[in-house]
């Protein structure tokens, strides 16, 4: 509740106008460290990219969207476990010098081209909606972890076990496959 | 609890989210489509995903509906399980065929 209340006083110092220009500043870093991620050659920058990423789809959660535990969970999550378990993995197995990473020439522009459509064909399907004055959130309260708490023990409790017995055998999995043939 | 601190706060239009979200979703797939580098192509599935958690926090919290926040509760849990099986199966690659390279793996030989 302290960093709600943090958030707020600080929500109301910040006018509106800064907080849409401050969304375009983070959307641009999110953008251009994304396209670093896919088009750079050196992989160990490519994750430290992503990193970057994670980092700035986390303020836009928590100052944007007024959802604190996702937030912190993607902070924990993404930039910690999962960065470092890429981290460790391209650290240890030494494939620093992969050679070209990149597909041919054809393959590079059919590529770009395919997603470019994509692109536009979602933008355009976009258009239709209409969702261009800017958000009023209401109920203050609903990314925090108390509501969320009572929503994810109340109605999605049997998800959450599922979750766990998947984590078990994910886990057990892992290890198995990544062990050393002995034979 | 709150009183007269504030009430609502005023934020980004929703189609600004959705844009941005559907940028980064195209940037996974072109990342799919282009590279060869197995672990790149990983990072590419995990921009998809995070798109994913973007577009459903922001419609959660637009309508004012506190269940896409907990689907976005369970990908990021399913994600965390997807990143430890992916990677142990491209250590594996590597070990067998000293490359990460995706394009090796097109013949099914054991």
């Amino acid at each position: 509740m302290n960093l709600n209340l943090l958030c707020l006083h600080a929500k109301r110092i910040i006018s509106a106008l800064m907080i849409q220009y401050l969304f375009y500043f983070l959307a641009f870093v999110a953008i251009f460290s994304a396209l670093k991620v896919v088009l750079t050659k050196n992989h160990i920058y490519s994750i430290l990219f992503l990193i970057l990423t994670f980092f700035t789809l986390t303020a836009i959660y928590i100052l944007m969207l007024n959802a604190q535990f996702i937030g912190i969970v993607n902070i924990i999550v993404y930039a910690g476990a999962i960065m470092v378990l890429f981290l460790y993995t391209v650290m240890f197995s030494n494939w620093n010098r992969s050679t070209d990473t990149l597909k041919s020439k054809y393959m590079l522009w059919s590529g770009m081209i395919a997603a470019g459509i994509l692109l536009v064909t979602l933008v355009a399907a976009l258009r239709v909606m209409e969702f261009s004055r800017p958000m009023i959130i209401t109920q203050l309260d609903l990314g925090m972890v108390k509501n969320l708490g009572k929503v994810l023990f109340r109605d999605f409790m049997l998800p959450f076990e599922v979750i766990s017995i998947l984590f078990l055998s994910a886990m057990v999995g892992a290890v198995l496959i990544a062990k050393k043939d002995t034979n | 609890m709150q009183g007269d601190i504030v009430q609502t706060v005023q934020s980004v239009p929703l189609n600004q989210l959705i844009l941005l979200s559907l940028c980064i979703f195209a940037i996974g797939v072109l990342g799919v489509l282009v590279r060869r580098n197995a672990i790149i192509v990983f990072m590419s599935v995990e921009l998809m995903l995070n798109a994913v958690n973007l577009l459903l926090t922001s419609f959660s919290v637009s309508f004012g509906d506190s269940a896409g926040q907990i689907f976005v509760f369970f990908i990021m849990a399913v994600a965390a399980a997807e990143v430890a099986i992916g990677l142990a199966i491209i250590v594996m690659i590597y070990r067998n065929t000293n490359s990460i390279d995706i394009d090796i793996l097109n013949k099914l030989k054991g």
